[in-house]
C-alpha cells in the first residue's frame, strides 16, 4: 500500500503510468492508491520526481 | 448543460492530442464531445514550453500568435559535463518558448469552433461495454455521473492514462521509457534569452538533461528530466543542486513548480481496438531524445480524428479498419521517432568522458542533423575514432 505525502505531491500523474496494476488514481484530492490492487512493487515510489510516495505497512 | 448523451466520437482529455483529435473529427463532419477533467484546460502545465517552428508547422500553425509567444528562440547551446559547449544557431532550430496555458486553450477553442462540444471539469470514469464491445463512456460532470454513447472513443488522456488499459491496450511504462521531470518557472534570472540551454552529464542529470528555456524578460523555465537506472537521486535533488551551483539562477525566484512524467520510448505498434483509439502521451507519442510532445501529440490526435471520421462514414469502426491509424502514424511519425529512440539509447550509454570527448568533435550543425534524425552515420564515424565507443557506434548503423 502506498502512502502519499500531500505536501510534496504536485499531482502530475506521472507515477500512474508505471503502475502495472492500475492501483493509482489522480483525483482532485491528489493521488489515491487502491489497497486491493497495489502489489508493493515500488515502481511509483522510485519514479516520483519529488519523493512524495512511500510504501506503508498494512 | 449542453452535453447530449450520444455522439459519434468522444475525445477524453483536452490537451494537444485531444484538441487535435476533436478538431479533425469535427471538421470531417462528426458529432464530437471532448471532455477534460481539470477545471481549466492547460493548467497546471507539465511542460518546458519549447516549440520549434518546424514542429508548429506540423500542427498546421503557420504564424506565431503574440498571445502565446513568450520568447523567440534563435537556437540552442548544448553543454557537455565539463562545461564545454556547442552553439546551434540555424534557421532549422528556430522556435519559441510559449505559454502553454494560453496555447492549449487556443487549441481547444479551435476544436469548439470546428464544431466539437468541449466541456471541462468532466472526467471519464470508465468505458461502457456491451458484450465486451466498447459502446461509450461513463463520465462525471461536476458531481453528476452520466453515460454517453459513442461509436468511437479517442483516449487522449495524457501520461496518467488508464482508459487505454481498460480497453485492453497495455500502455504501462517501464522506468527506462519515462523521464522523471521537475521544473521551476523562475523570475529574475540572468540567462541568454535567445537560446535554449541544455546540459548533459551523468552527475548533472542521469539519463536525461537539464534545460533552461527563456521565457522573456528575466524569466525562464529551468527543469530536468532523469531516468532510472541512470539517475541515482530524485529529479528535484539534481535540479536544486544545479540551480545552487549557478549564480545566475541561484538568485532567482520561483513563480511556479511543476513535475511530470515524459514518455521517451516504448513506441507502440498498435494503438487501436474495436471502437477505440489512443493518441498523444497516452500512446507514448513523444520525441525520445528531447521529450518534446506538444506537436507529436497534436499530430497523433489529428490522425486519430481523421481516421475516426473515415471509419464512421464507412460504418466500419472495427480494429482492422482503425489500424489504418497505426499505419499512417507510423509512416508520418513513428519510423522517425523509432530512429530517434535508437539515438537516445546510444546517448544514454555515454560516460561523462565520452560526452566531453564528443563535445570536442561535434559541431553545432551536426547537432541539428542529429535532432532531426537525418544522419546518424556521420556520428557513428566520429565515434569510431574513439576505441571505447566502437561497439556503441555500431548500434547507430
Ligand atoms: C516537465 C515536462 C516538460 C516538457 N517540456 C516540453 C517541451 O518543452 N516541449 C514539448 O513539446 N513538450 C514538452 N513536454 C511534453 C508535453 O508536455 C506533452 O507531450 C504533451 O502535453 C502531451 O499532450 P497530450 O494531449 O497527449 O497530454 P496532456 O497535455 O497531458 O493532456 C491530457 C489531458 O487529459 C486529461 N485527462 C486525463 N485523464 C482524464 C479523464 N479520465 N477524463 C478527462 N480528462 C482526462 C488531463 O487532465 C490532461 O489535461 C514536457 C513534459 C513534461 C512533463
Ligand atoms: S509522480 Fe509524485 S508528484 Fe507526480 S502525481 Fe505521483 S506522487 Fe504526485
Ligand atoms: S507500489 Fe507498484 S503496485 Fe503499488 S501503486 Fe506503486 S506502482 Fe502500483
Amino acid at each position: 500500500m502506498i502512502e502519499v505525502n500531500k505536501n510534496k505531491c504536485l499531482r502530475c500523474g506521472g507515477c500512474i503510468s508505471l503502475c502495472a496494476v492500475s492501483a493509482l488514481m489522480l483525483t482532485e484530492h491528489g493521488i489515491k492508491c487502491d489497497i486491493n490492487k497495489c502489489v508493493n512493487c515500488e515502481a511509483c515510489v522510485r519514479f516520483c520526481p519529488v519523493d512524495a510516495l512511500k510504501i506503508k505497512d498494512e | 448543460m449542453l452535453m447530449k448523451n450520444e455522439y459519434d466520437a468522444v475525445v477524453i482529455g483536452g490537451g494537444p492530442a485531444g484538441s487535435g483529435a476533436a478538431t479533425a473529427a469535427a471538421k470531417n463532419g462528426l458529432r464530437v464531445l471532448m471532455i477534460e477533467k481539470r477545471a481549466e484546460i492547460g493548467s497546471p502545465k507539465r511542460c518546458g514550453e519549447g516549440l520549434s517552428k518546424s514542429a508548429a508547422e506540423r500542427m498546421g500553425i503557420k504564424e506565431s500568435d503574440p498571445a502565446w509567444v513568450c520568447q523567440n528562440i534563435k537556437g540552442a547551446t548544448v553543454y557537455a559535463p565539463n562545461g564545454k559547449f556547442a552553439r546551434v544557431d540555424f534557421p532549422d532550430s528556430e522556435g519559441w518558448v510559449i505559454e502553454r496555458k494560453i496555447f492549449d486553450k487556443n487549441l481547444a477553442r479551435k476544436a469548439a469552433e470546428a464544431g466539437a462540444t468541449v466541456v471541462s471539469k468532466t472526467e471519464a470514469i470508465s468505458l461502457l461495454k456491451e458484450n465486451d464491445k466498447i459502446i461509450g463512456v461513463r463520465i462525471k460532470h461536476q458531481d453528476e455521473e452520466m453515460d454517453v454513447k459513442a461509436k468511437i472513443i479517442i483516449a487522449a488522456d495524457g501520461v496518467e492514462s488508464k482508459i487505454a488499459r481498460e480497453a485492453g491496450i497495455n500502455t504501462t511504462l517501464k522506468h527506462e521509457d519515462i523521464a522523471s521531470a521537475a521544473q521551476y518557472e523562475m523570475a529574475n534570472v540572468d540567462v541568454d534569452q535567445d537560446r535554449l540551454e541544455l546540459y548533459f552529464g551523468n552527475e548533472i542529470a542521469g539519463g536525461g538533461y537539464v534545460w533552461i528555456f527563456p521565457k522573456g524578460g528575466k524569466n525562464a523555465n529551468v527543469g530536468i528530466g532523469v531516468r532510472k537506472p541512470f539517475a541515482k537521486r530524485k529529479a528535484i535533488e539534481y535540479l536544486n543542486d544545479f540551480i545552487n551551483s549557478h549564480e545566475n539562477l541561484k538568485k532567482g525566484s520561483i513563480i511556479e513548480f511543476n513535475t511530470g512524467g515524459v514518455p521517451v520510448g516504448a513506441i507502440m505498434k498498435n494503438m487501436v481496438t474495436d471502437n477505440f483509439i489512443v493518441a498523444g502521451d497516452a500512446a507514448h507519442q513523444v520525441n525520445p531524445i528531447h521529450g518534446g510532445g506538444i506537436s507529436e501529440s497534436y499530430v497523433g490526435g489529428r490522425i486519430a480524428g481523421e481516421i475516426a471520421a473515415e471509419a464512421i462514414k464507412k460504418d466500419n469502426t472495427s480494429k482492422e479498419f482503425l489500424s489504418k491509424y497505426n499505419d499512417i502514424w507510423w509512416n508520418e511519425r513513428g519510423e522517425k521517432l523509432q530512429k530517434i529512440e535508437k539515438l537516445r539509447k546510444v546517448v544514454e550509454s555515454l560516460k561523462d568522458d565520452d560526452l566531453n570527448w564528443l563535445a570536442d568533435h561535434l559541431k553545432g550543425e551536426d547537432l541539428v542533423e542529429l535532432s532531426k534524425a537525418n544522419k546518424f552515420k556521420f556520428l557513428a564515424e566520429i565515434m569510431m575514432k574513439r576505441p571505447s565507443l566502437l561497439l556503441l557506434a555500431r548500434k547507430l548503423i
